[in-house]
């Protein structure tokens, strides 16, 4: 777990911004939304082929190498393609839910750049010859509502999608974005994940094929229709090409959203946020993510890079912790957040992560209960791989990387001396936690 | 919809595949069930009594 190697990595190529090159500045006009005639001024109509469906696109795709800037980073091809032979008409769903607390990004694209990610939905719909886009937008998020909803009346007069696209908001909370509760909510049900198969892309919408993909990859996906695969490919690895959107934060002088190429090394990454002191350690991936000790920032973030220490970019979420905070109290407390945040119907969330969060509190601040230690392992054992979705599997992982990246730390807690900053306020903002996170 | 409530009466009637948790929730073997289990895991399907359980055929 708590593996030191540092691989060379291939020096990153200068700041490559794809997505966020035309980023209005904030506070220009319009709340910093772009309209479509600015969009077109920096981004042409993607070129549509014909045929239908039109594998073309799909092909495009397969050559440019592209995977889900969701989390999962499923190569998105594979599920174009899936849902272009699926019987019936298909359904795209547009995922900007981002129900991730640590990530920004794709709030940040749909309410400065709505048209970037409308260029992606309505290609990816011609592609896998759909007949309605929905795109689905956290309730808590009105700027990007706003935008988006904007930018699809402006279309409406000046470049007719030809097909009905909706703008959907979704309740907040992590779990409502996971790819088979959106669909259930799109389709009249509650915003809770269901058990699979059927995965969406064979019966989701209207039990028709979707192609439910994240905001950021529909926006690459209108970058290498407009420039092509090998554009694509000239930035980021062989296997994980291209750019991806990383949202940085803690203990930072210049928190935000960046974009670099994929296999940049987490230093680099880390560097661009500015750090207010020494570094410690960073949660890699997000809530959902991977403690990375300070001695790991020369991996690449990529999949591959990062995998060496058991963690993945997942949403593109990078928290920096400072030297002498307390990574497990910091854990605790989005421990209590997960347990917080199930959709309350699997017996494995509803009462093991509760156990789990509280034992983990008891380990942040003492005192620990005899066994506490033997108790977290177990019960993280009897949650991993249970219920609908991998709401438990997250906060495992979470717990496991902790234990594996802080070990003196637990040594030093099981021992009745915690750390000195374990009692403090914490550095992760963690959603409806005591210290006053009021909202993103 | 997820409906089991941890009656446990799953792992009472198939306990060669069906553990509980801590909290009485079915831990269930990810392997397909052997045809000797067959009529005893159908069996535990049909006396669940929130009908969660379900057995389906293994996908090729």
């Amino acid at each position: 777990m708590n593996t030191t190697t540092v691989r060379p990595v291939r020096p990153p190529a200068l700041p490559f911004p794809r997505l966020l090159a035309h980023m209005p500045p904030p506070g220009a006009e319009h709340g910093a939304w772009q309209s479509l005639a600015e969009h077109r001024t920096h981004y042409a109509r993607p070129p549509v082929p014909r045929g239908r469906p039109m594998t073309e696109i799909i092909d495009l795709v397969e050559r440019a190498g592209l995977r889900g800037r969701g989390g999962a980073g499923f190569p998105t091809a594979v599920k174009m393609r899936a849902v272009a032979r699926g019987r019936g008409r298909a359904v795209v769903v547009a995922n900007g839910t981002e129900g991730e607390p640590a990530s920004y990004k794709d709030k940040l694209l749909l309410a400065h750049q709505p048209h970037l990610v409308l260029d992606g939905a309505l290609l990816a719909a011609a592609a896998v010859g759909a007949g309605r886009v929905v795109i689905g937008v956290e309730e808590s998020a009105p700027e990007a509502l706003r935008a988006l909803r904007r930018a699809l009346a402006e279309r409406a007069s000046a470049e007719p999608a030809g097909i009905d696209v909706e703008v959907l908001a979704t309740p907040s909370g992590y779990v409502s974005g996971e790819e088979s509760a959106l669909v259930q909510f799109v389709n009249g049900g509650p915003a809770r994940p269901t058990a699979v198969p059927p995965r969406p892309f064979e019966k989701g919408v209207g039990r028709r094929p979707t192609l439910v993909s994240n905001v950021e990859t529909l926006c690459h996906l209108s970058q290498i229709a407009r420039n092509g695969a090998t554009w694509f490919r000239g930035s980021g690895t062989a296997e994980e090409p291209g750019t991806a959107l990383v949202t940085l934060s803690g203990a930072l002088s210049r928190p935000g959203v960046i974009e670099v190429p994929i296999g940049t090394p987490l230093s680099t990454i880390v560097e661009r946020g500015g750090p207010l002191g020494p570094v410690g350690a960073a949660l890699v991936g997000g809530f959902f993510g991977t403690w990375v000790p300070a001695s790991g920032f020369g991996l690449a973030f990529s999949r591959a890079g990062l995998s060496e220490v058991g963690a993945s970019p997942g949403a593109g979420v990078v928290i920096v912790l400072p030297a002498g905070a307390c990574g497990l109290a910091e854990t605790a407390r989005i421990m209590a957040w997960y347990a917080a945040e199930g959709a309350g119907q699997c017996g494995p969330c509803v009462f093991g992560l509760p156990a789990i969060a509280g034992e983990m509190a008891a380990l942040s601040h003492g005192p620990v209960p005899a066994g506490g230690l033997m108790r977290l392992q177990r019960w993280a054992a009897q949650v991993e791989g249970r219920g609908a979705c991998r709401h438990p599997d997250g906060s495992v992982r979470l717990l496991r990387s902790a234990l594996g990246a802080f070990p003196e730390d637990v040594e030093a807690h099981l021992g009745g001396r915690p750390c000195p900053a374990s009692h403090g306020e914490g550095v992760i903002a963690v959603p409806g936690s005591a210290d006053g996170f009021a909202g993103r | 919809m997820i409906a089991c409530a941890g009656h446990g009466v799953c792992a009472e009637l198939l306990p060669e595949w069906i553990a509980l948790d801590d909290w009485g929730y079915p831990i269930v073997r990810r392997e397909a069930i052997p045809p000797e289990l067959a009529a005893q895991a159908r069996w535990a399907v049909s006396n669940c009594p929130a009908l969660a359980l379900k057995l389906r055929k293994k996908r090729a």
